[in-house]
């Protein structure tokens, strides 16, 4: 399961770098997005996909699942989400304002 | 268990978080976050004394003991850093308050600027891996948000790369912490430290050493540092003091942690590694700073000489070159705010910022001019001023490991600061009058005090060195015995 997994976050890393280094801005936001999807994958993957009980003491099982993983990426989705949203409204601000959505076109000059 | 320890990260959330709600109120804003700063520069100055008489503080956060829960660490390092972000982010927001325009301080300007404390200080005073992810992300966010405030073509321009950079490189720092914790099965920093010191720090724990490098650098500027001179020129002047003072210091501060604590068991592969990335960092930094003519640029590129210079101290790993390095850490992120802010007062009067366009401005503003050379002079590290005693002790370090070229890039490198700042200097200061009462930009009025205020902390520094020499041997001492911090937190 868990090569399996590890191929998926492959080719979400692949598709993600691809998007980041083209030059529409929107397509930017959808690969660093990607990226951290993957990220995401990886954390969950870290602590092994095994089956197994919750993690609750008192129930008197034995083999828990790991719950810090889960946590973990809790929190790093949250980040992720806001983070995202806010990118978007900001590549719709800096759209208005400079004309463009090309990376090429925001590069700036030493003189202006 | 000491509680003082979260309150540096309490008290500026809680007061931004009730400002929200009065942002229309400028001068309640103003009171309560700099009350917030004060109450905290006391808390860490309190707490400064009790890691010097107690040794490590320690909080386990919610009574979860270390290693199941997060914990809060003071040692003398991170309690250090947290007192000086206090005392520095307090002057540029009474810069702030003269300086950033009535729309901006009703657009949430002062509760970012908490926030964005609030992660710093976090930042020094984390115990746990993954709570230090979560604390870079805030002080991230209030970054992105600060960078923008205003709105200008500009700064949206250079936000955008500043943005995506940073989410690229939390994506990396959350795949070196995925990584860690598959192998070692804990993200607490001591426990990290305690289970790689026992089962040794292998060739797959080496390589996540340098993604963490990797990570770190890009937030500090330490060689990649392409991002920096665009986003630190464009916001307005406090906020890019605040960030030329504090944001890459805390990657610095991370790198320290990390490199002193966790993987400090491979020096020839990592710090050397570190040490080459220093050297790169301050002869790029040296380049950038002598050949523009634009006061925010020769700024920018000094911030980036500084982070090779410090970071320098680290790769010897003795007791001079940290020691080095903490004096001149702790030097460096006043006096970058001093600069920053001169450098912002500068482009206020003349309207610009090429240095071909503006002369003479010391017969108008005698205080400013020699402030500024004061500073510079302390950026070279003069005697007795406050950057001299990190470049000795850094310098020594070097050569007594036998990083003789380290050592003296370093010194080479502080000829090009000389040689850059003497230009903004000559070219701002000096020379004939351009400019008349009447046809200056802007007034300085007011924007001298917070100015003033810094130069004698940095003065302070500097001659009163002998009376901060304890705390800063305790703070070399807690950073080169990682047992100290291992028994302080699990204990």
């Amino acid at each position: 399961m868990e090569i399996v997994i590890a191929i998926v976050i492959g080719i979400l890393v692949t598709i993600g770098t691809y998007l980041l280094l083209s030059r529409q801005l929107l397509r930017i936001v959808f690969g660093s997005s990607l990226i951290s999807h993957a990220v995401n994958l990886l954390i969950i993957t870290s602590g092994g996909l095994k089956k197994g009980n919750a993690p609750l003491l008192g129930e008197g099982k034995i083999g828990f699942t790991d719950a810090l993983p889960q946590a973990l990426i809790l929190t790093a989705i949250v980040i992720n989400f806001a983070v995202t949203a806010f990118v978007l409204v900001l590549s719709y601000r800096s759209f208005k304002a400079n004309g463009t959505d090309d990376m090429e076109k925001l590069r700036g000059n030493e003189h202006e | 268990m000491n509680n003082l320890l979260i309150m540096p990260v309490i008290i500026p959330l809680i007061v931004g978080m009730v400002l929200i709600i009065f942002h229309k109120n400028i001068v309640l804003q103003r009171a309560l976050s700099l009350f917030a700063l004060f109450l905290s520069g006391f808390i860490a100055f309190v707490m400064m004394n009790q890691v010097r008489e107690k040794g490590i503080q320690t909080l386990q956060l919610g009574g979860w003991e270390a290693p199941f829960g997060i914990s809060f660490v003071g040692d003398m390092f991170s309690v250090l850093l947290v007192l000086t972000t206090c005392i520095v982010s307090s002057c540029c927001l009474i810069f702030a308050f003269r300086s950033i325009g009535e729309k901006n301080e009703k657009l949430y300007f002062y509760p970012l600027f908490l926030f964005l404390i609030v992660g710093v200080n976090g930042s020094f005073l984390t115990g746990d891996l993954f709570n230090l992810y979560v604390f870079f992300e805030v002080f991230l966010l209030a970054s992105y948000v600060l960078i923008t405030l205003g709105g200008g073509k500009k700064q949206l321009r250079e936000s955008l790369k500043y943005v995506f950079i940073n989410i690229v490189s939390s994506a990396f720092f959350l795949i070196g912490v995925a990584y860690l914790y598959s192998i070692t099965g804990t993200l607490n920093l001591a426990h990290l430290s305690f289970r790689i010191a026992e089962a040794g720090q292998d060739g797959l724990i080496t390589t996540i050493a340098l993604l963490f490098l990797i990570v770190f650098s890009l937030k500090a500027g330490l060689l990649l540092f392409f991002w920096l001179p665009g986003s630190y020129s464009v916001p307005p002047t406090a906020i890019a003091a605040i960030f030329a003072a504090l944001l890459t210091k805390v990657g610095i501060y991370s790198i320290f942690r990390m490199f002193t604590l966790v993987f400090y068991h491979e020096p020839q592969i990592t710090h050397l590694m570190i040490g080459i990335l220093a050297a790169v960092t301050m002869l790029l930094g040296a380049a950038g700073a002598t050949g523009y003519m634009d006061v925010r640029k020769i700024l920018t590129y000094n911030v980036v000489i500084s982070v090779g210079f410090i970071v320098a101290g680290l790769v010897t790993m003795t007791e001079a070159g940290i020691t080095g390095s903490i004096y001149y850490l702790i030097h460096d992120m006043i006096i970058k705010a001093l600069v920053f802010l001169i450098g912002g007062t500068i482009i206020l009067i003349t309207g610009t910022s090429d240095l071909r366009e503006m002369s003479g401005l010391i017969r108008r503003h005698p205080q400013l001019g020699w402030i500024f050379f004061i500073g510079t002079l302390s950026m070279v590290g003069i005697p007795p001023l406050s950057g001299f005693l990190g470049k000795v002790f850094i310098t020594q370090g070097t050569f007594e490991t036998g990083y003789y070229w380290l050592g003296g890039i370093g010194l080479l490198a502080s000829i090009f600061i000389l040689l850059s700042m003497i230009k903004l200097f000559m070219n701002a200061f000096w020379g004939e009058t351009i400019l008349s009462e009447d046809e200056e930009k802007g007034s300085i009025r007011g924007l001298l005090f917070p100015i003033a205020l810094l130069l004698v902390v940095s003065l302070a520094l500097g001659i009163g060195a002998e009376g901060i020499q304890a705390y800063i041997a305790q703070a070399t001492e807690q950073l080169l015995n990682p047992s100290l911090y291992i028994e302080a937190v699990l204990k």
